[in-house]
């Protein structure tokens, strides 16, 4: 397997302080490689919008970092901490190494300017040295490369469609070629044939300028087709994490496979659908144990009780792959 | 354009709708009021001035309402606004056209100053919340429940006086006449520091705290956590992305406010004996000059409207989407 | 004069995600409620208030002198006997204040009332029918919203010639409305499009039985800021008619007390007990109104409250301040060292 390039160790996330703190990530442990795609799925409310913004520090208040490490390797640097960062930087760390598109393409572009002005205001703040005219070309470059022809640099963020927008953000994303690109169900808002032109086009640019993706949405096909690896949420936990195939042809978590089993499958053979019975847990009062086992169609004693640890399952011999549930317990590691 | 034009609109049809309104009011009262003033000054009031009185008044009882009102749009198409009684015998339109530009440098001048004092204050109260600028909030909800014309007199109580740098009324020094030179305008702006403080301390309060709140509402939207994301400096998240976008409620409603702070800000001339039009509607209140102040009504709200349509145009300036569509 | 400081309308509109009022849950309504008069601005406003409510009630049986009444002690600072000194008449200008505080009340909640049904009946209708009577209404809203009130009430209130408490209240009343029937419009509008509302109207409910049940339930914290404004309002126009001299002379509000005041040459005398309490009196129930409002605000946005708790202690001792874009991190403890 190729080389770590961002390592998110036992992050836990809380809104709130003291005791009415709401804990919605919960001792996540989860690592990005070079060059892969990593899908990040689970119902509203599983916390992968928050670990997302948890892990670059963007989670309004009261959003609270209460522990672990993010730790990012530069391409032949140091490793660090992204959380131990001072505000400076931070904000220089941002966007130069990981870049974000969010959830609302509708308001991630500020109303009362232009587009050129906030494609160039990043490289302003980044490359302070770039003259004027090299950030103009730069930006118009980024435009062309998702897609959008460069004499829209002049329109406002309303004179252009939903999709256009998104491409806007993507190119924005990618203008100052980071390592990681995070995104936040970035086709959510768009229409089926947008989101996989889109979809697309966002890993051809991968394959051609080689940053990793963070692929954070409710849509596990999506994922199935678009992602090498995928981790999957529940009640701010990850509850299992395997390459894309694998949970595909044989999820393991009994979540994992209900999530599965409600999206139509785009490709390979027919299967029935079907839903997960209830509802997500409400992160203020979380189930004792597994907090999956009020819904879980194969509870059985520990689950109430225990908490699974999320390893590899000792009664397989599959590598590559954890899972958090009792009906595969994980190899004690010593 | 579409939007201005839509504005031009609007206005012209206030303005149509006051001036209505001042055709009214004086028709709608039982007695006329005017009638005794003229019987007093009869003599003394040339026919034509009568007659100008009778239209603006409707004292002819014998013509039907609506010849009463087509006439009396003629004569304030004219500029004819009557007699002042209580400056007689100047018309009506020389005694406003005396007070105006008093009033438009102080009120005009100090409102726009207090707008952008108490935007700036209100920006910094909403970005840094929880800093030393939200204890400025409970101050300024005092002062802006202070009428206007108190603060006035409690500031000429404190500051002015005999032996004090700020003069307590008028204008300018007694012993000057207006002119544009070296003695006249120091003098001006001597006198017109305390009302002007008196405004500035009553009004900027309610632009610090609306400013906040649309701070606060506007530092959640999904823009700003992309341009924190875009790792931006603080400084241009918060004014270009923020306040950027959060001034524009408040230019609008800067543009509503207007009548309302005209109000107050015409108290603080009284207080101060001002040369403006407050004072001067305060004379012709005790005169019963009713020409004058009809005409003095007429004049602040065609000013009002003037200034609403700048802020209008301001807004267009500063918000893309009411521009035309490209 | 006040600008309105309810910041409501400017929330509102097209904000998406923006504070909406709650809607009808009846339980979590209940709590809410609750929650208002726990609402520690809004409790103080509340009290202050009711304090004044029930001065104007029994000022003028408690009040030691008649106001009107003359004595021989001539511009006199406060004393035992007059506690907050006398006039140049010699009447007792705490006697005043007491008295005065029932007009100024009753002109207050008089026209804030008169506001409020013209704002509702103008402003939620047009919100609900939209459409060309919408067009009509806003325009006549916006009219009498430009066109400056002040100015325009001391002409009506000169022309009617020594106007009752009554009188003027009406005239109050009648100029002040427009802001909050645009706020109303706004907010109707929003929640005309919302679902229950829709159902309602697919199923036939009569249109007033939507306005009475459906609408005006969750208007309920909007109408109640817009009232509350328009009686600050009211109470500073009142004053500055009284102040002015153009209203009735035989009756005493704190306006009246400083038009005297003004008049007599109380500064010039240092008279300071003749003009001060009662502007204090003034801005006392302007501030209580305010916080009122300020209640009612974060009550309807909670997005405005200021932060309860915004500073943040690390594990390792620091004292860090919570705001957007730098999520504090209290400590990396739990990840092993790298």
């Amino acid at each position: 397997m190729s080389q770590p390039v961002l390592e998110i160790r036992n992050l836990n996330v809380d809104y709130g302080l003291g005791d009415k703190a709401v804990h919605a990530v919960r001792d996540v442990s989860l690592t990005l490689h070079r060059g892969e795609v990593l899908g990040l799925a689970g119902e509203s409310g599983s916390g992968k919008s928050t670990l997302a913004y948890g892990l670059t520090r963007l989670l309004p208040p009261p959003g609270v970092i209460t522990g672990g490490q993010v730790i990012y390797h530069p391409e032949g640097g140091q490793p660090y901490d992204v959380l131990a960062l001072t505000d400076r930087k931070l904000r220089q760390f941002r966007w130069a190494e990981t870049a974000i598109v969010f959830q609302g393409a509708m308001n991630s572009l500020n109303p009362v300017h232009k587009i050129s002005t906030q494609l160039t205001d990043v490289l302003r703040a980044h490359e302070p040295k770039m003259s004027e005219h090299t950030r103009g070309a730069r930006a118009r470059e980024m435009l062309k490369l998702v897609g959008i022809s460069p004499d829209r640099m002049d329109a406002y963020p309303h004179q252009l469609s939903g999709g256009m927008r998104q491409r806007v953000m993507i190119g924005m994303a990618l203008i100052l070629q980071p390592q990681v690109v995070i995104m936040d169900e970035p086709t959510t808002a768009l229409d089926v044939v947008m989101q996989r032109q889109i979809l697309g086009q966002l890993i051809e640019l991968r394959e051609r300028l080689g940053f990793s993706v963070i692929f954070i949405t409710h849509d596990l096909s999506l994922l199935v087709e678009f992602s090498n690896r995928i981790a999957i949420m529940y009640g701010g936990r990850i509850v299992e994490e395997a390459p894309a195939a694998t949970i595909y042809r044989d999820a393991l978590h009994p979540y994992s496979a209900g999530l599965l089993a409600s999206f139509p499958a785009l490709r390979g053979p027919k299967r029935e659908l079907a839903g997960i019975p209830g509802s997500p847990p409400d992160l203020a009062g979380m189930p004792s144990g597994c907090s999956f086992h009020p819904r879980c169609p194969k509870a059985f004693d520990p689950c109430p009780t225990t908490i699974p640890v999320l390893g590899p399952p000792a009664d397989l011999n599959s590598a590559g792959r954890s899972v958090a549930c009792w009906l595969h317990p994980a190899l004690e590691i010593s | 354009m579409r939007y201005f034009l839509q504005r031009i609109a609007f206005y012209l049809f206030t303005a149509w709708a006051a001036i209505t309104l001042n055709f009214f009011i004086p028709r709608l009262v039982p007695g006329d009021p005017v009638q005794s003033l003229i019987a007093k000054y009869r003599g003394q009031l040339s026919s034509d001035a009568i007659q100008s009185l009778y239209v603006l008044f409707g004292l002819d009882k014998q013509e039907s309402l609506w010849q009463q009102y087509l006439d009396y749009w003629k004569q304030i198409f004219q500029g004819d606004l009557g007699l002042s009684f209580t400056f007689f015998p100047a018309p009506v339109s020389q005694v406003i056209s005396q007070a105006l530009p008093w009033t438009v440098m102080l009120v005009g001048i100090t409102t726009i100053i207090s707008f952008m004092l108490g935007t700036g204050l209100g920006v910094l109260a909403g970005w840094r919340r929880g800093s030393w600028a939200d204890g400025l909030l409970p101050v300024t909800t005092f002062f802006s429940s202070v009428p206007y014309f108190w603060l006035g007199i409690i500031a000429i109580y404190l500051l002015a006086g005999p032996d004090s740098f700020f003069p307590s009324s008028g204008g300018f020094d007694s012993g000057l006449v207006p002119a544009w030179d070296q003695y006249f305008i120091p003098s001006a702006i001597q006198h017109s520091l305390l009302p002007a403080l008196t405004i500035l301390i009553s009004s900027v309060s309610g632009w610090i705290l609306s400013m906040r709140n649309m701070m606060v509402t506007v530092a959640s939207e999904d823009y700003i956590t992309v341009a924190h994301a875009k790792g931006l400096s603080e400084r241009r998240v918060a004014v270009s992305y923020a306040a950027r976008n959060a001034l524009l409620p408040n230019v609008s409603g800067f543009a509503l406010s207007l009548g309302f702070i005209v109000g107050g800000t015409l108290l603080v001339e009284i207080v101060f004996s001002y040369p403006g039009l407050g004072f001067t509607l305060l004379q012709a209140l005790g005169a019963k000059d009713y020409p004058l102040m009809q005409g003095i009504f007429l004049v602040i709200t065609i000013s009002v409207l003037v200034a609403n349509l700048l802020a209008d145009v301001a807004y267009l300036l500063l918000d893309p989407r009411t521009r035309k569509e490209g | 004069m006040t600008i309105p400081t309810s910041s409501i309308e400017q929330v509102i509109p097209g904000q998406g995600s923006m504070a909406q009022p709650e809607e009808a849950h009846p339980s979590k309504r209940k709590r809410q409620r609750f929650t208002f008069i726990r609402n520690k601005k809004a409790a103080v406003g509340l009290t202050i208030f009711g304090l004044y409510v029930l001065f104007a009630i029994i000022g003028p049986w408690i009040a030691p002198y008649d106001p009107s009444a003359r004595g021989n002690d001539l511009v006199q600072p406060p004393s035992a006997d007059h506690w907050l000194g006398t006039t140049h008449l010699g009447q007792d200008v705490f006697s005043q204040i007491l008295v005065g505080t029932r007009s100024v009340m009753y002109v207050g909640l008089l026209a804030g009332t008169i506001a409020t049904v013209l704002s509702i009946l103008i402003g939620v209708t047009a919100g609900y029918l939209g459409g060309k009577t919408d067009d009509v209404l806003s325009a006549f809203a916006n009219v009498i919203l430009v066109i400056p009130a002040v100015p325009l009430m001391i002409i009506i209130t000169s022309i009617l010639n020594n106007a009752s408490d009554t009188l003027i209240a009406l005239v109050i009343g009648l100029t002040s409305w427009s802001w909050n029937a645009r706020v109303l419009r706004a907010q109707t509008l929003s929640l005309g499009r919302r679902d229950y509302v829709e159902a309602s109207r697919a199923t036939g409910e009569k249109t007033w039985r939507i306005i009475g049940f459906e609408l005006l339930p969750n208007l309920t914290a909007v109408i109640a800021s817009g009232f509350v404004g328009t009686v600050i309002f009211a109470v500073l126009s009142e004053i500055t008619l009284a102040f002015i001299g153009i209203v009735s002379n035989n009756g005493w509000n704190w306006g009246t007390i400083l038009f005297w005041a003004q008049g007599q040459q109380a500064l010039a005398q240092n008279a300071w007990w003749w003009f001060v309490p009662a502007g204090l009196a003034i801005a006392f129930l302007g501030t209580a109104l305010s916080l009122i409002n300020f209640g009612i605000d974060e009550f309807v946005s909670p997005r405005l409250r200021s932060a309860g708790k915004t500073k943040v202690k690390t594990a390792s001792g620091r004292t860090v301040r919570m705001r957007i874009g730098f999520t504090p991190v209290l400590s990396s403890k739990g990840g092993e060292p790298s």
